[in-house]
Formats: C-alpha cells, sequence, structure tokens
C-alpha cells in the first residue's frame, strides 16, 4: 500500500483529483533521508515548500501525512509564524506570514529545535542590561527611595 | 533619495527584532528563490545593503507589469524591501507630473550617478518614434539618457526584455527591446506578460541584497526563476510521461486533470517559475486551472500560430528547445507532427501579408 491509497485525508485532493498528487512521496523521502542525516551526523535540513510544485491537494495531503506532534509555537514578529512539531520528533513545519495574514515562507526544518524559537545571543547581552536596571529599581523601592518611573 | 543607512540600521530603527530579522531573511530567501542555506549569508549582507535609487520607464505597454507588481504590493516581504529602495521616478505611480517629474528623473541621475537601476516595461518604438513619447521625449531618446549612468538595467516584462506584443506582425510601430538598443550595460531581463510580481520583486531584492545580478540565462533571464521549464515543474508532466492527454476542455481527461499539450501548451518551451511561484498569492496558475501554458516569457509568443495548436515546433530559437520539441512531435507522432507544422506555415503566411489596411478592413 503506498501512501497515494491514504484516504483518511480531507483535503481537496481527494475531491475527484485522485492520482493527481505526485509530489508528496518524493518528499516524504527526502524529508526521511534528512532525519537520517540529522541522527547520524547532527546535520540539520531545512526544505523551502515554495519551491515544490506542488498540485491541488499535495500540500494538504503532505501536512496530514506528518500531523501535528507535542510542540507547536507561535511567534510574533512581522506577521505571525507558526512552528509545529510534527508527529515525527525533529521534523518541524514552520509556516510565516505577514501582517496582512499573507504567507511569505513555508518550511520543513529537519532539526531539534529550529533556530528562530532560541533566544538570539544579542537579545540576550540586551536582556541582562535590561533586567540589571529592573533589580535596580526594586531595590530602591525596597529601600524607601522613591519609584523610578520611566 | 538614497540613503546612507543600510538596511539592517533600517529594520532595527523601525523596532524588528532579531527573530523578525531573521525571518526576515527567510522570507528573502524564499523570494529570491535560494536555498535556505544562504539566509546566513543573506542575514550579512542585508546588514550591509545600502538603500539604492530606482528609475522607473514605462514606453510601449499596458500597464500590466505594475498593476501585477502593486497588487503584490500590500504589506509583505516585498513592500519591506520597497521600504528599502528610493524609487525616484515612476510617471504611473508618482504624485510629481510634468516638468517636476522629469526634474525628479533628473535629479535622482544626478545625485546617484553610475550606481541607480533604471527599470524599464514596455519596447521602444524605432520606426515613428512619434508613437510613444514622454514629456515630448522619444522613447529611445529617454532610454539612452538614462541608461548612461545607470549600474544595471531591468527590463521587466515581455515588451521590454524581447519586444512583446507591439512587436507581433506588422509591429507597426517598429518596437524592439531594450537589448536591441543598449549594448554596454548589464540588463537583466525579466520576462513574462506580465511576469510574476515576486519574480520581479526577487530580481530587485537579489541587487538590493548582493549589490550584484544574479547568474543569467542565454536570454539573459535569471536562472533562478527562469531555470526549469513549465513542463519539467508542471505537477501534471506525469501525465505527459505516461501519454495521458486532455483531447478538450470539457473531456474526462481535462476532468481528471490530464496534460494539455494536445490544447496547445507552450510549457515544453516556456522558462518561467508560474509552477512553484504560482499567482495571486500563490493560490494557482494557468495549468492548474485547467489552461494550456502560453509561453507569454518566451520571445515572439504572439506569432506562434495559435495559442491552442499543439506544440511541435519551437516558437524560439532556443537549440534545445528545438531538440525537446522535435522528440516531443514525435511521440505524439508524426501526423499529428506534420499537421502542427502546416498549421504553423500557415500562420507564417497569414502573419506575413496582414498590414494595417488588412486589419482595419476586417474590423
Amino acid at each position: 500500500m503506498s501512501v497515494f491509497d491514504n484516504k483518511s485525508s480531507e483535503s481537496p485532493s481527494s475531491c475527484g483529483l485522485a492520482g493527481m498528487s505526485h509530489n508528496t512521496l518524493p518528499l516524504l523521502n527526502e524529508v526521511s533521508h534528512a532525519l537520517k542525516r540529522l541522527v547520524r551526523t547532527g546535520e540539520s535540513t531545512i526544505i523551502d515548500l515554495r519551491a515544490i510544485p506542488f498540485g491541488p491537494g499535495d500540500e494538504a495531503r503532505l501536512i496530514n501525512l506528518l500531523g501535528k506532534g507535542e510542540v507547536q509555537a507561535t511567534l510574533d514578529t512581522l506577521g505571525k509564524t507558526t512552528v509545529t512539531e510534527t508527529r515525527f520528533a525533529g521534523v518541524w513545519l514552520v509556516d510565516h506570514y505577514n501582517s496582512e495574514d499573507e504567507r511569505i515562507a513555508f518550511q520543513i526544518e529537519i532539526i531539534d529545535i529550529p533556530e528562530l524559537l532560541r533566544a538570539q545571543t544579542e537579545d540576550m547581552y540586551e536582556s541582562l542590561d535590561l533586567l540589571g536596571e529592573v533589580v535596580e529599581v526594586e531595590k530602591q523601592k525596597l529601600n524607601g527611595g522613591s519609584p523610578a518611573i520611566q | 533619495m538614497a540613503e546612507k543607512n543600510t538596511l539592517g540600521e533600517s529594520l532595527r530603527r523601525h523596532g524588528v527584532s532579531r527573530r523578525g530579522f531573521l525571518k526576515f531573511c527567510t522570507a528573502t530567501a524564499s523570494l529570491m528563490a535560494l536555498p535556505p542555506t544562504m539566509v546566513p549569508a543573506i542575514a550579512e549582507a542585508l546588514e550591509k545593503a545600502k538603500r539604492p535609487s530606482v528609475i522607473w520607464l514605462s514606453f510601449q505597454e499596458c500597464t500590466g507589469c505594475t498593476e501585477s507588481l502593486t497588487r503584490s504590493h500590500s504589506p509583505s516581504v516585498e513592500s519591506l524591501i520597497f521600504d528599502h529602495i528610493s524609487l525616484d521616478y515612476h510617471h504611473t505611480l508618482q504624485a510629481a507630473a510634468g516638468e517636476a517629474a522629469e526634474a525628479a528623473r533628473e535629479a535622482a541621475m544626478h545625485e546617484n550617478k553610475g550606481k541607480y537601476i533604471l527599470v524599464v516595461d514596455g519596447s521602444i518604438p524605432l520606426g515613428d518614434p512619434g508613437y510613444s513619447t514622454i514629456a515630448g521625449i522619444s522613447n529611445l531618446e529617454m532610454l539612452k539618457e538614462t541608461a548612461k549612468d545607470a549600474a544595471a538595467i531591468v527590463a521587466v516584462g515581455t515588451c521590454a526584455a524581447f519586444g512583446g506584443l507591439p512587436q507581433a506582425n506588422p509591429n507597426p510601430t517598429g518596437a524592439v527591446s531594450v537589448s536591441d538598443i543598449i549594448k554596454d550595460k548589464p540588463i537583466i531581463n525579466v520576462s513574462g506578460c506580465p511576469p510574476i510580481p515576486t519574480v520581479i520583486t526577487g530580481v530587485l531584492a537579489h541587487f538590493l541584497t548582493f549589490g550584484s545580478i544574479p547568474d543569467l540565462d542565454q536570454y539573459n533571464r535569471p536562472k533562478v526563476f527562469y531555470g526549469q521549464s513549465i513542463h519539467d515543474r508542471c505537477y501534471r508532466r506525469p501525465f505527459y510521461d505516461k501519454g495521458k492527454f486532455a483531447e478538450t476542455f470539457d473531456d474526462e481527461g481535462a476532468k481528471a486533470g490530464w496534460c494539455l499539450y494536445k490544447l496547445g501548451c507552450k510549457g515544453p518551451m516556456t522558462y518561467n517559475a508560474c509552477a512553484t511561484a504560482k499567482w495571486n498569492q500563490g493560490t494557482s496558475w494557468p495549468v492548474e486551472s485547467g489552461h494550456g501554458c502560453l509561453g507569454c516569457s518566451e520571445p515572439r509568443f504572439w506569432d506562434a500560430g495559435g495559442f491552442y495548436n499543439a506544440l511541435s515546433v519551437p516558437i524560439s530559437d532556443n537549440s534545445q528547445t528545438v531538440a525537446f520539441a522535435a522528440a516531443a512531435g514525435l511521440a505524439l507522432g508524426a501526423a499529428a507532427a506534420g499537421l502542427n507544422y502546416k498549421n504553423k506555415d500557415e500562420a507564417t503566411k497569414a502573419h506575413g501579408t496582414v498590414t494595417i489596411d488588412d486589419l482595419e478592413k476586417s474590423s
């Protein structure tokens, strides 16, 4: 039985277009090889899904096959980005939208954790300064000094 | 006018976080059709990228190229990029008119001498310059004058790239492409009628990011977008390989999504990014909506002998296409190929005798 025999998809591809999805299986194979590489060598892979010539329903079928795992995160920067771990650990769907809710990038990342979720080093240095200021203000409050309201 | 601030500084001034910048770079890589592994290089380049001046000249055109671009211009990566170029002259979009507009063009040329990008849409009439003038200046004169100090020229749309519809038989205006006139500047042809908006912005983004022009094919089109044929990237390709073709637009084959080759699809000899970039925010593209490719990003696509005649002879002088199209013709059988050669001959003959008078008589 091939993945194309999977009838559980509720995607538009099942609407009289059976047999049209030809890019799902090669892509799944690519993901499988990338995951093998990650496990064996630690090398991560990013696949840009906007560069894949999907037919009608291919994308929905792929998402359906990958399923949902335990982790989901949403970032709000230059529009929304959703990061979803699929039911295959180490395989993530990263979906970028702009402030008008239009998709601007859509990727599969095969990595332990997507780079976008990590705190950025420069931001952590800035946070250190900021946290120092907050501690200073709270100290002054405790010592009876006038609260320094910025 | 062009600024000294880098794009990285400008983004931070607008409150974009580092995660936001990373996202911006990811989307820019996707927009430029570059692999995601290029994101760190893009981030580094964008940190240093300066805001370039762009002068946009519109000649014999229908404004479809500008429509294509501006329709995609809701706040997005493209618009972020456009926030970071300085569009100093575009007579359809700018508020200034007449002498003030021309003064803006001259000022931008003077202040950014040797550094500005010249974008051209539309062909240039050589037969009679009177067919298209701006502020009393002929298209030829304006192109030569503005191209002189440009860093690079982007010919947007098939008219500017190859002559396009104005050049179609009987070519009453004597229309030619930008590269027919300008020989001493790097020219990037972004063909299509119209071109895909993200391809236009992708090319500008490449120049903005790396300060150089991308790798080009034999027609000076960026390989990242025009490197593969529509046919090779088409999701219906497996049906072609199996010999399953729609014979009419409403038969069972058409309903089952079979290959549109026999209905005149020009995918095998057309090089463009429609199959992956798609149209209308990635909604669909001609083949997905059930119509064959017209081949609009190729030279002389309008005079190919009919949009609905199956391809058996090439309409471009691409030698690889000749081989491919001939092979495809064989695959379909000699009878079909012969019929199409006959159609092509008839079309060529018919075009050869058409004059403006003939068109007026028949209308």
